[in-house]
Protein backbone atom coordinates (compact mmCIF):
# COMPACT_ATOMS: atom_id res chain seq x y z
CA UNK A 1 0.00 0.00 0.00
CA UNK A 2 1.37 3.39 -0.97
CA UNK A 3 0.50 6.90 0.13
CA UNK A 4 -2.63 8.02 -1.73
CA UNK A 5 -2.11 10.10 -4.86
CA UNK A 6 -3.69 13.46 -4.01
CA UNK A 7 -4.73 14.11 -7.61
CA UNK A 8 -7.02 11.12 -7.60
CA UNK A 9 -8.30 11.41 -4.02
CA UNK A 10 -11.62 12.95 -4.95
CA UNK A 11 -12.27 11.22 -8.25
CA UNK A 12 -15.34 9.10 -8.81
CA UNK A 13 -14.71 5.88 -10.67
CA UNK A 14 -17.47 3.63 -11.98
CA UNK A 15 -16.68 0.08 -13.07
CA UNK A 16 -19.29 -1.51 -15.35
CA UNK A 17 -19.33 -5.30 -15.44
CA UNK A 18 -18.66 -7.42 -12.34
CA UNK A 19 -16.28 -10.15 -13.48
CA UNK A 20 -12.65 -11.15 -13.01
CA UNK A 21 -11.26 -7.88 -14.38
CA UNK A 22 -13.51 -5.82 -12.11
CA UNK A 23 -12.46 -7.62 -8.93
CA UNK A 24 -8.80 -7.27 -9.89
CA UNK A 25 -9.26 -3.58 -10.70
CA UNK A 26 -10.76 -2.83 -7.27
CA UNK A 27 -7.89 -4.62 -5.54
CA UNK A 28 -5.19 -3.02 -7.72
CA UNK A 29 -6.69 0.50 -7.57
CA UNK A 30 -6.55 0.47 -3.79
CA UNK A 31 -3.10 -1.14 -3.76
CA UNK A 32 -1.86 1.58 -6.14
CA UNK A 33 -3.18 4.32 -3.89
CA UNK A 34 -6.36 5.35 -5.72
CA UNK A 35 -8.28 7.17 -2.98
CA UNK A 36 -11.43 8.15 -4.86
CA UNK A 37 -14.89 6.59 -4.71
CA UNK A 38 -15.37 3.27 -6.52
CA UNK A 39 -18.77 1.98 -7.63
CA UNK A 40 -19.07 -1.45 -9.27
CA UNK A 41 -22.18 -2.13 -11.36
CA UNK A 42 -22.99 -5.73 -12.39
CA UNK A 43 -26.02 -7.19 -14.13
CA UNK A 44 -25.85 -10.59 -12.44
CA UNK A 45 -27.09 -11.08 -8.90
CA UNK A 46 -23.60 -12.07 -7.72
CA UNK A 47 -20.40 -10.21 -6.91
CA UNK A 48 -17.45 -11.11 -9.17
CA UNK A 49 -16.84 -14.85 -9.42
CA UNK A 50 -14.54 -17.25 -11.25
CA UNK A 51 -15.99 -18.46 -14.54
CA UNK A 52 -13.40 -21.16 -15.39
CA UNK A 53 -14.72 -23.71 -12.84
CA UNK A 54 -18.27 -23.39 -14.26
CA UNK A 55 -17.64 -25.81 -17.12
CA UNK A 56 -15.39 -28.00 -14.98
CA UNK A 57 -15.56 -28.71 -11.22
CA UNK A 58 -18.72 -26.65 -10.58
CA UNK A 59 -20.67 -28.49 -13.29
CA UNK A 60 -19.37 -31.78 -11.91
CA UNK A 61 -20.74 -30.80 -8.50
CA UNK A 62 -17.37 -31.01 -6.76
CA UNK A 63 -16.99 -27.27 -6.17
CA UNK A 64 -19.45 -25.38 -3.94
CA UNK A 65 -20.89 -22.10 -5.16
CA UNK A 66 -19.29 -20.09 -2.30
CA UNK A 67 -15.89 -21.11 -3.58
CA UNK A 68 -16.54 -19.47 -6.95
CA UNK A 69 -16.53 -15.96 -5.52
CA UNK A 70 -13.26 -14.18 -6.17
CA UNK A 71 -13.27 -12.16 -2.97
CA UNK A 72 -14.51 -12.50 0.59
CA UNK A 73 -17.84 -10.87 1.50
CA UNK A 74 -16.06 -8.14 3.42
CA UNK A 75 -13.57 -7.29 0.65
CA UNK A 76 -15.77 -4.70 -1.09
CA UNK A 77 -16.61 -2.93 2.16
CA UNK A 78 -13.00 -2.94 3.24
CA UNK A 79 -12.02 -1.61 -0.19
CA UNK A 80 -14.66 1.10 0.10
CA UNK A 81 -16.31 -0.11 -3.09
CA UNK A 82 -20.06 0.25 -3.51
CA UNK A 83 -21.62 -2.80 -5.21
CA UNK A 84 -24.71 -2.30 -7.36
CA UNK A 85 -25.72 -5.79 -8.47
CA UNK A 86 -28.60 -7.13 -10.55
CA UNK A 87 -28.51 -3.83 -12.41
CA UNK A 88 -27.46 -3.00 -15.96
CA UNK A 89 -25.82 0.13 -17.20
CA UNK A 90 -28.01 1.22 -20.12
CA UNK A 91 -26.22 4.29 -21.47
CA UNK A 92 -23.03 6.31 -21.12
CA UNK A 93 -23.29 10.08 -21.60
CA UNK A 94 -19.72 11.12 -22.30
CA UNK A 95 -20.33 14.86 -22.52
CA UNK A 96 -21.86 15.07 -19.05
CA UNK A 97 -19.85 12.10 -17.73
CA UNK A 98 -22.74 10.07 -16.44
CA UNK A 99 -24.12 6.56 -16.69
CA UNK A 100 -27.80 5.52 -16.75
CA UNK A 101 -28.75 2.38 -14.84
CA UNK A 102 -31.63 0.00 -15.51
CA UNK A 103 -33.16 0.90 -12.12
CA UNK A 104 -33.61 4.49 -13.31
CA UNK A 105 -30.63 5.96 -11.48
CA UNK A 106 -28.07 8.21 -13.09
CA UNK A 107 -24.50 8.13 -11.71
CA UNK A 108 -21.83 10.68 -12.51
CA UNK A 109 -18.19 9.73 -12.99
CA UNK A 110 -14.75 11.20 -13.45
CA UNK A 111 -13.31 7.95 -14.77
CA UNK A 112 -15.10 4.94 -16.19
CA UNK A 113 -13.79 1.38 -16.50
CA UNK A 114 -15.63 -1.03 -18.79
CA UNK A 115 -15.18 -4.70 -17.85
CA UNK A 116 -18.30 -5.94 -19.59
CA UNK A 117 -16.89 -9.28 -20.78
CA UNK A 118 -18.60 -11.34 -23.42
CA UNK A 119 -21.88 -13.01 -24.25
CA UNK A 120 -22.37 -16.37 -25.92
CA UNK A 121 -22.65 -16.53 -29.68
CA UNK A 122 -26.11 -17.90 -30.43
CA UNK A 123 -26.67 -20.57 -33.02
CA UNK A 124 -29.21 -19.41 -35.54
CA UNK A 125 -30.99 -22.45 -36.89
CA UNK A 126 -34.53 -23.85 -36.74
CA UNK A 127 -35.42 -25.10 -33.26
CA UNK A 128 -32.55 -23.28 -31.53
CA UNK A 129 -34.95 -21.85 -28.94
CA UNK A 130 -36.56 -25.19 -28.00
CA UNK A 131 -36.53 -26.09 -24.30
CA UNK A 132 -33.60 -28.39 -23.57
CA UNK A 133 -31.14 -26.30 -25.58
CA UNK A 134 -28.54 -24.77 -23.25
CA UNK A 135 -25.64 -22.35 -23.38
CA UNK A 136 -22.96 -21.96 -20.71
CA UNK A 137 -21.73 -18.60 -19.55
CA UNK A 138 -22.85 -17.90 -16.01
CA UNK A 139 -23.86 -19.57 -12.74
CA UNK A 140 -27.54 -19.61 -13.71
CA UNK A 141 -26.74 -21.43 -16.97
CA UNK A 142 -24.88 -24.19 -15.14
CA UNK A 143 -27.50 -24.54 -12.44
CA UNK A 144 -30.05 -25.10 -15.23
CA UNK A 145 -27.86 -27.55 -17.13
CA UNK A 146 -27.01 -29.51 -13.96
CA UNK A 147 -30.64 -30.47 -13.30
CA UNK A 148 -30.70 -32.16 -16.71
CA UNK A 149 -27.36 -33.89 -16.12
CA UNK A 150 -28.54 -37.40 -15.30
CA UNK A 151 -26.78 -40.69 -16.11
CA UNK A 152 -28.03 -42.11 -19.39
CA UNK A 153 -29.24 -38.74 -20.69
CA UNK A 154 -28.25 -38.20 -24.31
CA UNK A 155 -26.45 -34.89 -24.66
CA UNK A 156 -25.56 -33.36 -28.01
CA UNK A 157 -22.76 -30.82 -27.73
CA UNK A 158 -22.45 -28.32 -30.55
CA UNK A 159 -18.90 -27.01 -30.84
CA UNK A 160 -15.65 -28.85 -30.14
CA UNK A 161 -13.87 -25.95 -28.43
CA UNK A 162 -12.83 -25.54 -24.79
CA UNK A 163 -16.37 -25.18 -23.41
CA UNK A 164 -17.87 -28.01 -25.45
CA UNK A 165 -15.06 -30.41 -24.61
CA UNK A 166 -14.89 -29.53 -20.90
CA UNK A 167 -18.64 -30.19 -20.69
CA UNK A 168 -18.18 -33.40 -22.70
CA UNK A 169 -15.58 -34.60 -20.19
CA UNK A 170 -17.81 -33.87 -17.20
CA UNK A 171 -20.82 -35.42 -18.92
CA UNK A 172 -18.91 -38.61 -19.81
CA UNK A 173 -17.70 -38.85 -16.22
CA UNK A 174 -21.29 -38.48 -14.98
CA UNK A 175 -22.48 -41.32 -17.24
CA UNK A 176 -24.27 -39.32 -19.91
CA UNK A 177 -24.31 -40.47 -23.52
CA UNK A 178 -22.23 -37.77 -25.23
CA UNK A 179 -21.95 -36.72 -28.88
CA UNK A 180 -19.90 -33.69 -29.96
CA UNK A 181 -20.63 -31.98 -33.29
CA UNK A 182 -17.83 -29.85 -34.72
CA UNK A 183 -17.97 -28.08 -38.07
CA UNK A 184 -14.17 -27.94 -38.49
CA UNK A 185 -12.03 -30.99 -39.25
CA UNK A 186 -10.43 -31.10 -35.79
CA UNK A 187 -11.10 -30.18 -32.15
CA UNK A 188 -10.16 -26.78 -30.64
CA UNK A 189 -8.91 -25.77 -34.10
CA UNK A 190 -8.84 -22.09 -33.20
CA UNK A 191 -6.73 -22.63 -30.06
CA UNK A 192 -4.33 -25.57 -30.37
CA UNK A 193 -2.05 -27.36 -32.85
CA UNK A 194 -3.04 -30.48 -34.75
CA UNK A 195 -0.92 -32.67 -32.45
CA UNK A 196 -2.89 -31.53 -29.41
CA UNK A 197 -6.24 -31.73 -31.26
CA UNK A 198 -5.57 -35.30 -32.28
CA UNK A 199 -4.45 -36.27 -28.77
CA UNK A 200 -7.65 -34.88 -27.24
CA UNK A 201 -9.83 -36.50 -29.89
CA UNK A 202 -8.38 -39.89 -28.95
CA UNK A 203 -8.85 -39.22 -25.22
CA UNK A 204 -12.51 -38.26 -25.68
CA UNK A 205 -13.16 -41.34 -27.78
CA UNK A 206 -11.53 -43.50 -25.12
CA UNK A 207 -14.00 -42.02 -22.61
CA UNK A 208 -16.89 -43.05 -24.85
CA UNK A 209 -17.59 -39.63 -26.37
CA UNK A 210 -18.74 -39.81 -29.99
CA UNK A 211 -17.08 -37.15 -32.16
CA UNK A 212 -18.73 -35.90 -35.34
CA UNK A 213 -16.12 -33.72 -37.06
CA UNK A 214 -16.81 -31.74 -40.26
CA UNK A 215 -20.45 -31.89 -39.21
CA UNK A 216 -22.42 -28.67 -39.15
CA UNK A 217 -25.72 -28.56 -37.28
CA UNK A 218 -28.77 -27.75 -39.39
CA UNK A 219 -31.71 -27.88 -36.97
CA UNK A 220 -33.07 -29.01 -33.63
CA UNK A 221 -36.39 -30.79 -33.69
CA UNK A 222 -38.87 -31.92 -31.08
CA UNK A 223 -42.39 -31.69 -29.77
CA UNK A 224 -42.36 -29.07 -27.00
CA UNK A 225 -38.69 -29.80 -26.25
CA UNK A 226 -35.62 -30.84 -28.16
CA UNK A 227 -35.68 -34.54 -29.13
CA UNK A 228 -33.32 -34.77 -32.06
CA UNK A 229 -30.64 -32.88 -33.86
CA UNK A 230 -30.20 -32.72 -37.61
CA UNK A 231 -26.54 -32.48 -38.57
CA UNK A 232 -24.62 -33.30 -41.73
CA UNK A 233 -27.87 -34.46 -43.29
CA UNK A 234 -28.53 -37.06 -40.58
CA UNK A 235 -30.78 -37.23 -37.53
CA UNK A 236 -29.37 -37.93 -34.06
CA UNK A 237 -31.58 -38.40 -30.98
CA UNK A 238 -30.82 -36.00 -28.10
CA UNK A 239 -32.44 -35.28 -24.73
CA UNK A 240 -30.47 -32.10 -24.17
CA UNK A 241 -28.21 -29.87 -26.23
CA UNK A 242 -25.31 -27.70 -25.11
CA UNK A 243 -24.11 -25.08 -27.55
CA UNK A 244 -20.55 -23.77 -27.18
CA UNK A 245 -19.62 -21.96 -30.36
CA UNK A 246 -17.76 -18.99 -28.97
CA UNK A 247 -18.46 -15.61 -27.47
CA UNK A 248 -18.90 -12.03 -28.63
CA UNK A 249 -17.69 -8.92 -26.83
CA UNK A 250 -20.22 -6.88 -24.87
CA UNK A 251 -19.38 -3.65 -26.64
CA UNK A 252 -22.81 -2.18 -27.35
CA UNK A 253 -22.72 0.22 -24.39
CA UNK A 254 -19.38 1.54 -25.65
CA UNK A 255 -20.31 1.79 -29.32
CA UNK A 256 -23.62 3.53 -28.54
CA UNK A 257 -21.53 6.12 -26.71
CA UNK A 258 -19.40 6.58 -29.85
CA UNK A 259 -16.35 4.60 -28.70
CA UNK A 260 -14.57 2.52 -31.34
CA UNK A 261 -15.03 -1.24 -31.36
CA UNK A 262 -13.56 -3.71 -33.83
CA UNK A 263 -14.93 -6.95 -32.42
CA UNK A 264 -13.76 -5.58 -29.07
CA UNK A 265 -13.59 -2.13 -27.51
CA UNK A 266 -10.40 -0.61 -28.87
CA UNK A 267 -7.91 0.28 -26.12
CA UNK A 268 -4.30 1.43 -26.10
CA UNK A 269 -1.44 -0.17 -24.17
CA UNK A 270 -2.56 1.52 -20.95
CA UNK A 271 -6.11 0.21 -21.34
CA UNK A 272 -7.50 3.60 -22.39
CA UNK A 273 -10.22 3.92 -25.04
CA UNK A 274 -10.44 6.86 -27.45
CA UNK A 275 -11.97 8.86 -24.58
CA UNK A 276 -9.24 9.75 -22.05
CA UNK A 277 -11.71 9.30 -19.15
CA UNK A 278 -12.81 5.81 -20.20
CA UNK A 279 -10.81 2.61 -19.82
CA UNK A 280 -11.64 -1.00 -20.65
CA UNK A 281 -10.16 -4.34 -19.61
CA UNK A 282 -10.61 -8.05 -20.26
CA UNK A 283 -12.49 -10.13 -22.83
CA UNK A 284 -14.47 -7.11 -24.11
CA UNK A 285 -11.37 -5.31 -25.42
CA UNK A 286 -9.17 -5.31 -28.48
CA UNK A 287 -5.60 -4.21 -27.92
CA UNK A 288 -2.24 -4.23 -29.68
CA UNK A 289 -0.56 -7.41 -28.47
CA UNK A 290 3.14 -7.83 -27.77
CA UNK A 291 3.64 -9.04 -31.34
CA UNK A 292 2.30 -5.75 -32.65
CA UNK A 293 -1.04 -6.90 -34.05
CA UNK A 294 -4.52 -6.06 -32.77
CA UNK A 295 -5.99 -8.95 -30.78
CA UNK A 296 -8.95 -9.74 -28.57
CA UNK A 297 -8.18 -12.36 -25.93
CA UNK A 298 -10.65 -14.46 -23.98
CA UNK A 299 -8.79 -15.47 -20.86
CA UNK A 300 -8.30 -14.89 -17.15
CA UNK A 301 -4.73 -13.73 -17.71
CA UNK A 302 -5.73 -10.81 -19.91
CA UNK A 303 -8.59 -9.84 -17.59
CA UNK A 304 -6.22 -9.71 -14.61
CA UNK A 305 -3.30 -8.04 -16.35
CA UNK A 306 -5.31 -5.45 -18.27
CA UNK A 307 -7.20 -4.60 -15.08
CA UNK A 308 -3.88 -4.08 -13.31
CA UNK A 309 -2.68 -1.82 -16.14
CA UNK A 310 -5.92 0.20 -16.09
CA UNK A 311 -5.57 0.61 -12.32
CA UNK A 312 -2.01 1.87 -12.78
CA UNK A 313 -3.10 4.38 -15.43
CA UNK A 314 -6.07 5.58 -13.36
CA UNK A 315 -3.80 5.98 -10.34
CA UNK A 316 -1.49 8.12 -12.48
CA UNK A 317 1.25 5.52 -12.99
CA UNK A 318 0.72 4.19 -16.55
CA UNK A 319 2.74 1.18 -17.69
CA UNK A 320 2.84 -0.36 -21.17
CA UNK A 321 0.99 -3.66 -21.51
CA UNK A 322 3.07 -6.44 -23.06
CA UNK A 323 2.19 -9.57 -21.11
CA UNK A 324 2.46 -13.11 -22.45
CA UNK A 325 -1.07 -14.53 -22.74
CA UNK A 326 -1.78 -17.85 -21.07
CA UNK A 327 -4.74 -20.23 -20.99
CA UNK A 328 -5.71 -23.54 -19.48
CA UNK A 329 -8.29 -26.27 -19.88
CA UNK A 330 -9.18 -29.23 -17.65
CA UNK A 331 -10.60 -32.31 -19.35
CA UNK A 332 -10.65 -35.65 -17.48
CA UNK A 333 -7.36 -35.88 -15.59
CA UNK A 334 -5.61 -33.88 -18.30
CA UNK A 335 -4.36 -30.41 -17.51
CA UNK A 336 -3.69 -28.40 -20.63
CA UNK A 337 -1.73 -25.17 -20.25
CA UNK A 338 -0.88 -22.84 -23.09
CA UNK A 339 1.28 -19.74 -23.16
CA UNK A 340 1.86 -17.41 -26.09
CA UNK A 341 0.03 -17.23 -29.39
CA UNK A 342 0.85 -19.80 -32.03
CA UNK A 343 0.53 -19.10 -35.75
CA UNK A 344 0.23 -21.40 -38.73
CA UNK A 345 3.72 -22.04 -40.07
CA UNK A 346 5.46 -22.14 -36.68
CA UNK A 347 7.98 -24.94 -36.28
CA UNK A 348 6.65 -27.38 -33.68
CA UNK A 349 9.06 -29.21 -31.38
CA UNK A 350 7.54 -32.02 -29.39
CA UNK A 351 8.99 -32.76 -25.95
CA UNK A 352 7.71 -36.02 -24.51
CA UNK A 353 5.46 -38.64 -26.08
CA UNK A 354 1.68 -38.02 -26.22
CA UNK A 355 1.24 -41.77 -25.63
CA UNK A 356 2.51 -41.19 -22.07
CA UNK A 357 -0.24 -38.52 -21.59
CA UNK A 358 2.44 -36.03 -20.59
CA UNK A 359 4.04 -33.88 -23.26
CA UNK A 360 4.56 -30.36 -24.55
CA UNK A 361 4.51 -28.86 -28.02
CA UNK A 362 6.81 -25.85 -28.31
CA UNK A 363 6.23 -23.44 -31.17
CA UNK A 364 9.32 -21.81 -32.63
CA UNK A 365 9.49 -18.83 -34.98
CA UNK A 366 12.80 -17.50 -36.32
CA UNK A 367 14.60 -19.61 -33.72
CA UNK A 368 12.73 -18.25 -30.71
CA UNK A 369 10.07 -19.92 -28.58
CA UNK A 370 6.75 -18.13 -29.23
CA UNK A 371 4.19 -20.52 -27.72
CA UNK A 372 3.93 -23.71 -25.70
CA UNK A 373 1.09 -26.17 -25.32
CA UNK A 374 1.66 -28.45 -22.35
CA UNK A 375 -0.44 -31.44 -21.33
CA UNK A 376 0.14 -32.71 -17.77
CA UNK A 377 3.52 -31.00 -18.05
CA UNK A 378 3.36 -27.88 -15.88
CA UNK A 379 7.16 -27.48 -15.65
CA UNK A 380 7.39 -27.36 -19.48
CA UNK A 381 4.63 -24.77 -19.53
CA UNK A 382 6.34 -22.61 -16.92
CA UNK A 383 9.72 -22.84 -18.65
CA UNK A 384 8.08 -22.05 -21.98
CA UNK A 385 6.25 -19.05 -20.62
CA UNK A 386 9.50 -17.66 -19.26
CA UNK A 387 11.30 -18.25 -22.56
CA UNK A 388 8.53 -16.54 -24.53
CA UNK A 389 8.78 -13.45 -22.32
CA UNK A 390 12.56 -13.44 -22.78
CA UNK A 391 12.45 -14.17 -26.50
CA UNK A 392 14.80 -17.08 -25.71
CA UNK A 393 16.31 -19.09 -28.53
CA UNK A 394 16.50 -22.78 -27.72
CA UNK A 395 18.08 -25.46 -29.91
CA UNK A 396 15.22 -27.68 -31.13
CA UNK A 397 17.22 -30.92 -30.76
CA UNK A 398 17.90 -30.14 -27.09
CA UNK A 399 14.28 -29.20 -26.45
CA UNK A 400 13.06 -32.46 -27.96
CA UNK A 401 15.42 -34.50 -25.76
CA UNK A 402 13.71 -35.25 -22.45
CA UNK A 403 17.02 -36.35 -20.96
CA UNK A 404 18.12 -32.69 -21.06
CA UNK A 405 16.55 -30.92 -18.05
CA UNK A 406 14.51 -27.77 -18.76
CA UNK A 407 16.80 -25.72 -16.56
CA UNK A 408 19.76 -26.53 -18.83
CA UNK A 409 18.13 -25.29 -22.05
CA UNK A 410 18.54 -21.55 -22.13
CA UNK B 1 -12.92 -22.14 10.27
CA UNK B 2 -9.23 -21.99 11.03
CA UNK B 3 -7.32 -18.80 11.75
CA UNK B 4 -4.27 -18.53 9.52
CA UNK B 5 -1.59 -15.87 9.91
CA UNK B 6 0.15 -14.65 6.75
CA UNK B 7 3.28 -12.61 7.36
CA UNK B 8 4.45 -10.50 4.43
CA UNK B 9 8.11 -10.08 3.47
CA UNK B 10 8.21 -6.78 5.36
CA UNK B 11 6.79 -8.28 8.52
CA UNK B 12 3.12 -7.22 8.27
CA UNK B 13 0.73 -9.77 9.73
CA UNK B 14 -2.70 -10.54 8.30
CA UNK B 15 -4.92 -13.06 10.06
CA UNK B 16 -7.66 -14.60 7.94
CA UNK B 17 -10.40 -17.13 8.67
CA UNK B 18 -10.32 -19.97 6.17
CA UNK B 19 -13.15 -22.50 5.86
CA UNK B 20 -12.25 -26.12 6.43
CA UNK B 21 -11.84 -27.96 3.15
CA UNK B 22 -10.64 -24.87 1.32
CA UNK B 23 -7.03 -24.46 0.34
CA UNK B 24 -4.72 -22.06 2.12
CA UNK B 25 -4.32 -20.25 -1.22
CA UNK B 26 -8.08 -19.67 -1.56
CA UNK B 27 -8.18 -18.13 1.90
CA UNK B 28 -5.32 -15.83 0.95
CA UNK B 29 -6.66 -14.76 -2.45
CA UNK B 30 -10.21 -14.08 -1.28
CA UNK B 31 -8.81 -11.87 1.44
CA UNK B 32 -6.33 -10.16 -0.88
CA UNK B 33 -3.26 -11.26 1.05
CA UNK B 34 -0.49 -9.42 -0.84
CA UNK B 35 2.07 -11.62 -2.53
CA UNK B 36 -0.12 -14.67 -3.21
CA UNK B 37 -0.81 -14.49 -6.96
CA UNK B 38 -2.15 -17.99 -7.64
CA UNK B 39 -2.16 -17.48 -11.40
CA UNK B 40 -3.51 -20.93 -12.20
CA UNK B 41 -6.42 -20.89 -9.81
CA UNK B 42 -5.17 -23.66 -7.57
CA UNK B 43 -4.16 -26.50 -9.85
CA UNK B 44 -0.56 -26.93 -8.70
CA UNK B 45 0.48 -25.61 -12.08
CA UNK B 46 2.13 -22.23 -11.66
CA UNK B 47 4.18 -21.95 -8.45
CA UNK B 48 2.89 -18.44 -7.72
CA UNK B 49 1.29 -19.23 -4.35
CA UNK B 50 4.58 -20.16 -2.71
CA UNK B 51 4.79 -19.70 1.08
CA UNK B 52 7.29 -20.54 3.82
CA UNK B 53 5.65 -22.54 6.59
CA UNK B 54 6.61 -21.58 10.13
CA UNK B 55 9.07 -24.25 11.38
CA UNK B 56 6.75 -25.07 14.29
CA UNK B 57 4.07 -26.14 11.81
CA UNK B 58 5.91 -28.02 9.05
CA UNK B 59 5.31 -31.41 10.69
CA UNK B 60 1.56 -30.75 11.00
CA UNK B 61 1.17 -30.60 7.21
CA UNK B 62 0.73 -33.55 4.88
CA UNK B 63 3.88 -34.28 2.83
CA UNK B 64 4.46 -32.72 -0.59
CA UNK B 65 3.31 -34.65 -3.64
CA UNK B 66 5.68 -35.24 -6.55
CA UNK B 67 3.92 -32.59 -8.60
CA UNK B 68 4.23 -30.03 -5.80
CA UNK B 69 7.96 -30.81 -5.56
CA UNK B 70 8.29 -30.41 -9.33
CA UNK B 71 6.52 -27.05 -9.30
CA UNK B 72 8.49 -25.74 -6.32
CA UNK B 73 11.53 -26.14 -8.55
CA UNK B 74 10.17 -23.12 -10.43
CA UNK B 75 9.48 -20.95 -7.39
CA UNK B 76 12.01 -18.28 -6.49
CA UNK B 77 14.24 -18.71 -3.42
CA UNK B 78 12.88 -21.92 -1.95
CA UNK B 79 13.84 -23.51 1.35
CA UNK B 80 12.96 -26.85 2.96
CA UNK B 81 9.83 -25.29 4.52
CA UNK B 82 8.58 -24.01 1.14
CA UNK B 83 5.09 -25.12 0.12
CA UNK B 84 2.54 -24.24 -2.52
CA UNK B 85 -0.42 -22.89 -0.57
CA UNK B 86 -2.93 -24.29 -3.10
CA UNK B 87 -1.87 -27.79 -2.07
CA UNK B 88 -2.53 -27.30 1.64
CA UNK B 89 -6.10 -28.19 2.56
CA UNK B 90 -7.24 -26.36 5.66
CA UNK B 91 -8.49 -28.46 8.57
CA UNK B 92 -9.34 -27.64 12.20
CA UNK B 93 -5.89 -28.98 13.10
CA UNK B 94 -4.32 -26.07 11.23
CA UNK B 95 -6.02 -23.40 13.37
CA UNK B 96 -3.22 -21.02 14.30
CA UNK B 97 -0.97 -21.90 11.34
CA UNK B 98 1.64 -19.26 10.50
CA UNK B 99 3.14 -18.88 7.03
CA UNK B 100 5.43 -16.28 5.49
CA UNK B 101 4.95 -14.85 2.00
CA UNK B 102 7.99 -14.32 -0.25
CA UNK B 103 8.95 -10.92 -1.69
CA UNK B 104 7.85 -11.94 -5.17
CA UNK B 105 6.25 -14.89 -6.94
CA UNK B 106 7.77 -14.04 -10.32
Amino acid sequence: MEAPNLQVMSEKLIIIGAGQAAAQAVQSLRAEGFGGAITLVGDEAYPPYQRPPLSKAYLLGSFARERLFLKSDSFYDESDCELILGTRATAIHRAEKSVDLSDGRKLSYDKLLLTTGTKVRKLKCPGADLPGVYYLRDIADVDGLQTAFQPGTRIAIVGGGYIGLEVAAVAAKRGLDVTVFEAMDRLMARAVSTTVSDFYAAEHEKAGVKLKLRTGVEAFEGDGKVQQIRAGGQLYPADIVLIGIGVLPNDELATRAGLASEDGIVVDQNGRTGDPSIFAAGDCTRHIGREGTAIRLECVQNAIDQAKHCALAIAGKPKTYSEVPWFWSDQYDLKMQIAGLARPGDQIVLRGDPATRKFAAFHMRDGAVVAVEAVNAAPDYLAGRKWIAQGARIAPHKLADISVPLKEMA
Amino acid sequence: MAKITFISHDGKEQIVDVAEGWSLMEGAVKNSVPGIDADCGGACACATCHVYVDPAWTAALPPKSDSEEAMLDFALVTSPNSRLSCQIKVTAALDGLIVRVPVSQH
